[in-house]
């Protein structure tokens, strides 16, 4: 049976997924199908993933962005997904909001990169008004000077996905598995990791951020929660995801193979 | 006035250039954005342009595209030998945070890829009809060429494009 595609008011419909401790894996592997072989709307929530993961964007370098000695030691799990932007590092603190949207939902919308940009700020602005002097500062959100939202887009011939990691509390240690990135946005002047970030726990309740969240997309479209289980009984079209994690063997030969790394390798061949 | 805040390029204007190896077009610049559509090309919909010489069509992206794409920093191509199907992508650039697909408005082989590109994927802003061609490729059924917009049509399309976002 052919699901409607308008609600109330004559409102795009969005069928909304809750998750809660989902792997990132899995949420990144859901998105990417959901992306490329539904014709349906989508908003995924996942509310903080099991374990801390690096994630990259697709044409990340590991052997640039990361400490591949301690990511290995640590043996911290590496995933590169298939959208663009940076790197991130994801853990329980961390909530995850996903738009999976057809390019003619949002009336008026182009489908690239920065309009879609500049709805999801006008979205978020619902969501953090009065609070902590919220902006989207060129791809990021923000309390001032300082970021909280990290987004990253895939956009095909049809669709777009945009989603966001909200770093609502982090761990100080993990930072420091995280290089300071060549290509960083102006506002950055060459900050650390935790002179740069900041924690939305600061600034409002894990809960309320949900919640006020799904006012906000409900203002936009017609919300229609779906179970998780709803998703596994999805047509089952012959999808394979290139969101994939990176093998230790290919961030050993990252590491050998950067000069910045050269302490790894003496010690490796011990 | 909503709408308009989620344009991401201001008064858009589109001029025609002849194509030539020497001279493909003016380097000046004016207060108003233009974007360049050559003469003797193809055009898709989905902003890819086509130049077919002899057995060979070669694929890009439009200057239309890589304006509103933004400054492209990755791009992901195909492996020669293989073939592509029309509508199909073949590709994608990233820019800004966002990977883009990219589309083949024609069926056919791939015969060369632009290797260029993955050391300096800013070919594609810089000189989309020229060094940042992307892949070239043995048409299969040249009435998709013929199918595919002249510079004129391409023209309007995008201004009608922009006007109704």
């Amino acid at each position: 049976m052919a699901v409607p595609q308008a609600g109330k008011l004559g409102h795009p419909l969005m069928n909304l997924v809750r998750f809660k401790g989902l792997p990132i894996l899995k949420q990144l592997h859901l998105e990417e199908r959901l992306l490329r072989t539904s014709s349906d709307n989508w908003c995924i929530i996942n509310d903080g993933t099991n374990q801390p993961t690096i994630v990259m964007g697709v044409s990340g370098k590991p052997a640039e962005l990361l400490e591949i000695e301690s990511v290995l030691c640590d043996q911290i799990p590496v995933i590169r997904r298939f959208t663009g932007g940076g790197t991130v590092l994801v853990d329980p603190g961390t909530v995850f909001v996903s738009f999976i949207c057809n390019k003619d939902t949002v009336p008026g919308l182009q489908p690239y990169p920065r309009p879609i940009m500049s709805w999801s700020g006008q979205l978020y602005n619902k969501v953090f008004q009065g609070i902590g002097d919220f902006n989207l500062r060129e791809n990021d959100y923000v309390f001032g000077n300082r970021k909280f939202g990290g987004n990253a887009q895939s956009i095909t011939k049809t669709r777009w996905i945009h989603h966001t990691s909200f770093l609502w509390d982090y761990e100080v240690k993990t930072m420091a598995y995280l290089k300071l990135p060549a290509r960083a946005p102006e506002y950055r002047l060459a900050r650390s990791h935790l002179e740069f970030i900041c924690r939305m726990k600061d600034y409002m309740p894990r809960s309320t951020f949900i919640d006020k969240t799904e006012e906000a997309i409900d203002t936009h479209f017609s919300l229609r929660s779906r179970e998780s289980e709803d998703i596994e009984t999805l047509p089952n079209i012959q999808f394979s995801p290139s969101t994939r994690p990176l093998t230790k063997r290919e961030l050993e030969a990252a590491a050998l193979a950067s000069p910045s790394e050269g302490a790894f390798s003496h010690s490796s061949s011990l | 006035m909503a709408l308009r805040t989620w344009a991401s390029s201001t008064a858009n204007a589109f001029r025609i250039s002849h194509a030539s190896k020497s001279h493909p077009f003016p380097a000046f610049c004016l207060s108003r954005c233009f974007s360049t559509v050559l003469d003797g090309l193809k055009y898709a919909s989905s902003h890819e342009w086509v130049k077919h010489e002899g057995a060979v069509a070669t694929i890009g992206i439009t200057d239309h595209a890589q304006d509103h794409l933004g400054e492209v920093v990755f791009v992901e191509l195909p492996e020669a030998g293989g073939s592509i199907s029309q509508g199909g992508s073949f590709g994608a650039v990233e820019s800004v945070k966002a990977t883009s697909d990219v589309n083949s408005p024609i069926s056919g082989e791939i015969v060369e890829v632009n290797t260029k590109l993955t050391e300096s994927p800013g070919l594609i802003n810089s000189k989309p009809y020229e060094d940042g061609w992307m892949i070239k490729v043995k048409p299969s059924n040249t009435s998709e060429l013929e199918a595919m917009m002249g510079p004129k049509e391409y023209t309007k399309f995008c201004e009608e494009e922009d006007a109704s976002h």
